[in-house]
């Protein structure tokens, strides 16, 4: 399935930070969507802003342009600002994406769970993310840290507890 | 070329050799003077010219007779010559090679050069007037002669008389308009008259009667200088800008309806000293006066872009307009960059940017800023 790309994508000034506020918001607006729907459609969880700059997220081959390591800055802070995005360093040069917040995915796996019956059941970590049972899921093949950012959401709600077993990690639902 | 005299080439008593130059060509006015390549010596007391072969041919004028003189560079193909401009010839000078000339001045075109030092000795001697102290023994002149002109009656007389009226005139507009400094300097008089008497006008506003400030204010027109307005006369501050203004929006109606109602600041600038001419308005009185158009309802505005750009604007030019024109064209062509939207105006580049610049600030356009230059799309965002 290839990626549908918005129509801003083709429009040359989507490419330049536009300066008046109003445009702005929404020139933002639509490359927040875009930048979650591209990592969620590629499966990225970490991102380098430089390779992204090269990557076809950022870097409209066909028109001849691309958007300049500031404007990525500023899109990756909004998108930060939602609670879409962590920086891993000072430099804001790498940044964890997460095109569904945690809250979202603990949502997703705590209904899989219900729906399957399993509360007050022990998972392990690497049982959600890579068994065989949830391999029809969303949240299946989710990063480790990831996963265990929506557990810790559902954990603040009262819906999960994180063990800590020998070999790792577990979870129980309530 | 008619001032010339004939003579024997050699000086007089208290007369001494300044400097000579060989290889120079004499000019009556602008045309070649119908002799050949001579040496010229510059005494203290006359100009000599002597043909470099036949010595027998030798010309001279008393410096007394020069009224100025003047560089002329060398040109490609040209030497570099000095015009001596010259009185007209006194009615009982002696015969020279010319009988008469349309032209008051002459030229010495120097070909083997030397026309730098020859010109720094002439000035030398012109300002040192040495001639006059040490006079040379005059001529002997035939009493007849000197009173020649007196006894010329008849046709003749009158012949003669017009002439001279016609020399006199011909002179006249020479003097005026060979040499534009000089011009210059009798406007700059001019103004300076003009000036003073309104000022008397003005100072014995109560002393003097209505006919005659009148007839004073008249006598300013007949000179052809209208008194234009001056710090001296409308005093400093804002009485002087608000009358400027005044005069800014009489002159500037025209141009910026021809102009699509808007100028920027230094055209306007440009457009109002051109104008003025001698009466050079500084930038600063200039603006001054501009901010005031809309305190006195002038159908002018003085228009500040974001960028700082300043430009004066017709009343009627409304801004909505503006940017709706600008949407047009931009909606038209699909994308324009401020070059191009300047030359479908008509308009200079910085006003269309200004306009391209204003139509964004509203949202109605977004920027694409690349290698290739900055363009404006519609908004389509």
């Amino acid at each position: 399935m290839s990626f549908e790309w918005p129509w801003q994508y083709n429009f040359p000034p989507f490419f330049t930070l536009q300066p008046n506020a109003d445009t702005r918001q929404k020139q933002l607006a639509a490359w927040c969507s875009l930048a979650l729907s591209y990592c969620r459609h590629r499966k990225l969880y970490t991102v380098d802003v430089l390779e992204a700059q090269e990557s076809p997220m950022f870097n409209n081959k066909k028109i001849e342009r691309k958007l300049s390591v500031e404007a990525i800055q500023v899109v990756f802070e909004e998108l930060r600002k939602k609670g879409n995005l962590e920086w891993m360093d000072k430099n804001k040069t790498r940044c964890l994406i997460m095109w569904r917040r945690p809250e979202e995915w603990g949502k997703l796996i705590y209904q899989w769970v219900s729906k399957n019956g399993m509360v007050n059941t022990v998972f392990t970590l690497y049982e959600l993310s890579n068994g065989d049972d949830t391999e029809s899921e969303e949240f299946h093949g989710l990063e480790e840290w990831m996963l265990l950012r929506a557990l810790q959401a559902l954990q603040a709600d009262g819906k999960a507890e994180i063990i800590t077993m020998d070999d790792g990690k577990g979870v129980k639902f309530f | 070329m008619d001032r010339f005299m004939w003579t024997n080439g050699l000086l007089e008593m208290n007369e001494t050799l300044v400097i000579h130059q060989r290889g120079v060509r004499l000019y009556d006015g602008d045309d070649k003077a119908k002799l050949d390549v001579g040496v010229v010596l510059l005494s203290t007391h006359r100009l000599i010219w002597r043909d470099q072969k036949n010595h027998e041919c030798c010309i001279c004028i008393p410096l007394s007779q020069i009224i100025f003189f003047e560089e002329q560079a060398a040109g490609i193909g040209k030497s570099a010559k000095i015009v001596i401009h010259l009185h007209p010839a006194p009615a009982n000078r002696e015969p020279g090679p010319y009988q008469n000339s349309k032209f008051s001045y002459i030229k010495l075109s120097f070909k083997e050069h030397g026309q730098i030092e020859f010109y720094r000795r002439l000035t030398e001697e012109i300002t040192q007037r040495r001639w006059e102290n040490t006079p040379v023994s005059q001529p002997i002149t035939p009493a007849g002669l000197k009173t020649g002109r007196t006894r010329a009656v008849g046709i003749v007389g009158i012949e003669r008389k017009l002439e001279e009226k016609r020399k006199e005139t011909d002179k006249n507009i020479s003097e005026a308009f060979e040499d534009l400094s000089k011009l210059m300097e009798k406007a700059k008089e001019m103004v300076e008259l003009s000036r003073s008497i309104a000022n008397k006008i003005k100072d014995k506003q109560g002393d003097i009667t209505e006919d005659e400030t009148i007839r004073f204010k008249s006598y300013l027109l007949s000179m052809g200088i209208a008194n234009p307005v001056t710090r001296e006369t409308h005093g400093s501050g804002t009485h002087y800008h608000m009358q400027l203004a005044k005069q800014l929006g009489d002159i500037l109606l025209a141009p910026l309806e021809e102009r699509g109602g808007m100028m920027a600041l230094t055209e306007v600038y440009c457009l109002v000293n051109r104008a003025r001419g001698m009466e050079l308005l500084s930038p600063e009185d200039m603006v001054n006066a501009c901010k005031l158009f809309e305190s006195l309802k002038l159908p002018l505005r003085l228009r500040v872009f974001d960028s700082g750009v300043m430009v004066v604007q017709l009343q009627s030019h409304s801004e909505e307009e503006m940017i709706t024109s600008a949407i047009d064209n931009v909606s038209e062509k699909g994308s324009l960059t401020a070059e191009e939207f300047a030359k479908l105006l008509g308009l200079s580049v910085l006003l269309a940017k200004e306009r391209l610049l204003l139509a964004e600030k509203m949202g109605h356009l977004c920027r694409d800023d690349s290698v290739e230059g900055l363009r404006f799309y519609p908004n389509l965002f």
